[in-house]
């Protein structure tokens, strides 16, 4: 059990933005960074003056490889109009920006800063897929690497273990699909931003005006079943259960609470935040659970004073949907074994009484790996402040919103908690 | 016993001469495959080579049928999938490796469970390195 920890002293997000999600080869980090600053400035209520910013802490797993080209704190710092003030990158694999927001939060509850800027940013596109595979298994560790392993594998290796202990199969996993993409459906920024019943109209579609016969799927999870339509990458994982190649930006503003009224009325308070470390796949004591999320999980928890039974809807880091499965039960909101029946239910859906990634998730919204931790954070801002338009959850007064990021095979875990007081 | 540092170097060697080895830990007898040189469990950094009998069983796998560039140079593609999992020693400690001798176009042939027992394949040629670890249904 973590030790309970209080920050020195509060902390608010007053500022969020995002670039598009998608795979682009007319713009770089640096572009989509701007993108992403540029919607966060114009989120500030009452305007921010970027010179006012002190510092800026982001997330970048491996631009490194993907785009071949390091330094990016420099880059980003001299593109936004920063320097000489100074930048940090963090690097925890796809929770690298989960980490960034932690520092930023510690640099200012320590008093030094009272305003930072957060953010995150991939650029995975510009390599093909089979480079970009090999890129993301360098979050794994050497032992998973020379065994073979992608991260399609690794988690599928999860979802075969999840499998085997509980009962649950690839039907269960559909259910997460289909709600990623409804929730994609809604949101203007998703990468893919159809519902699966919306492709598979398409798709008929298509064949019918190319005179070819026409598939005759009966429903979305006929579709899902097909093997053609849904190949298999790692088994038991199908296409529908991965995120997309993504390139992508994501900006938060965070300042001292006892400021924050300068920014805006409505300022988010991190109410807790937690971070843990994690085994790979053989020293693992458990396949079917994150020891890095529970620890972080309860540290957030504990901070805040708060419950799962509190977090009205969470961000959870779906690379895979097998992956949020097991998260929801590893943040505490449904007991283990018990996620995939809750899914089922639709006790998760927007309607549902604890919507989980209203955004589409990693697995819809995009994943452009070191954005996702603030992007994750941005959904909540959206949601806790009634901005979130046609995905907006309805149910009560929202006050409380939390976001999971996970990197590699659990090797690194955040859990950080909104509220709107 | 030998005197090799307990380093995956070391493990990789004992492979070629067909043998797996772990580290044991004098203070807690905790067992590692592959070694390490400091105790994780105790914080002792005092090992000894053990010899692992090579058999074992699966605990989870997975079958990849879009893979690594190392795999895709040994011929592995969505065609000809190649297996890969967890696999429990008999002397109860966990290592990934892959599986050989399976029908991994057909994962649901494949049961958690299956006893398994180490493969020593010729090492790794190429201009990456593939798996040094390799198990065969037993």
């Amino acid at each position: 059990m973590p030790k309970k920890r209080a920050l020195g002293r509060q902390v608010a997000v007053v500022g969020a933005g995002m670039s598009r999600f998608g795979m682009f080869d007319d713009r770089d980090s640096k572009d989509l960074f701007i993108e992403a600053f540029t919607e966060m400035c114009a989120s500030v209520d009452r305007g921010l003056d970027p010179g006012d910013i002190e510092a800026m802490y982001f997330g970048n797993f491996s631009n490194d490889f993907f785009v071949h080209q390091s330094h990016w704190g420099a880059i980003l710092a001299d593109a936004l109009g920063l320097v000489p003030k100074p930048t940090t990158r963090t690097e925890g694999a796809c929770a690298s920006s989960g980490l960034a927001f932690r520092e930023a939060v510690f640099a200012i509850a320590s008093g030094f800063y009272d305003v930072v800027l957060v953010g995150g940013v991939e650029d995975m596109s510009k390599r093909s897929t089979a480079e970009v595979a090999e890129g993301l298994a360098l979050a794994a560790i050497p032992y998973e690497r020379k065994a073979g392993f992608t991260y399609p594998g690794v988690f599928g290796v999860f979802a075969r273990a999840y499998f085997e202990r509980y009962g649950a199969s690839r039907e269960h996993l559909f259910n997460v699909t289909i709600k990623s993409h409804n929730n994609a459906a809604l949101n203007p920024k998703a990468q893919l931003s159809q519902s699966v019943g919306d492709i598979m109209d398409a798709k008929i579609r298509r064949a019918k005006d190319k005179g070819a016969p026409a598939p005759n799927w009966a429903d979305e999870r006929d579709f899902l079943r097909d093997p053609k339509a849904n190949p298999v990458v790692a088994s038991p994982i199908h296409l529908f259960d991965c995120c997309p190649i993504s390139d992508g930006a994501s900006c938060l503003l965070l300042v001292a609470d006892e400021i924050a009224q300068k920014f805006t009325d409505i300022p988010l308070h991190v109410a807790g935040i937690g971070q843990g470390s994690g085994r790979g796949l053989q020293t693992a004591e458990d396949l079917t659970s994150f020891e890095a999320t529970r620890y972080a999980a309860q540290q957030a928890y504990d901070m805040s004073g708060l419950g799962p039974e509190d977090i009205q809807f969470a961000e959870v880091h779906d690379c895979f949907s097998i992956a949020e499965i097991m998260h929801i039960e590893d943040l505490g909101f449904f007991k283990p074994g018990e996620g995939y029946q809750a899914v089922a239910d639709g006790l998760t859906r927007l309607d549902g009484p604890k919507p989980i990634n209203t955004s589409g998730g990693l697995k819809c919204k995009g994943h452009p790996v070191g954005a996702t931790g603030a992007a994750q954070l941005i959904e909540v801002f959206k949601q806790l402040r009634n901005e979130a338009d046609e995905r907006q959850i309805r149910a009560g007064d929202l006050r409380v919103g939390a976001a999971h990021n996970l990197g590699g095979t659990g090797g690194t875990s955040t859990f950080t908690i909104l509220e709107r007081r | 016993m030998d005197s090799r540092p307990f380093t995956d170097f070391s493990f990789d060697a004992f492979l070629t001469e067909h043998k797996l080895m772990g580290s044991r830990c004098t203070a807690c007898h905790a067992l590692f495959v592959p070694p390490r040189s400091l105790c994780p469990k105790c914080y002792a950094a005092n090992m000894e080579w053990e010899k692992m009998k090579g058999t074992g069983k699966i605990v989870a796998f997975t079958s990849i049928a879009f893979p690594t560039p190392a795999m895709a140079e040994r011929g592995y593609d969505r065609e000809n999938p190649y297996c890969t999992g967890v696999i429990e020693l008999e002397e109860k400690v966990k290592v990934v490796a892959q599986i050989d001798g399976v029908d991994t176009r057909d994962p649901h042939s494949i049961p958690v469970g299956m006893p398994l027992q180490i493969a020593f394949p010729p090492p790794a040629g190429g201009a990456v390195s593939g798996p040094n670890l390799v198990f065969k249904p037993l």
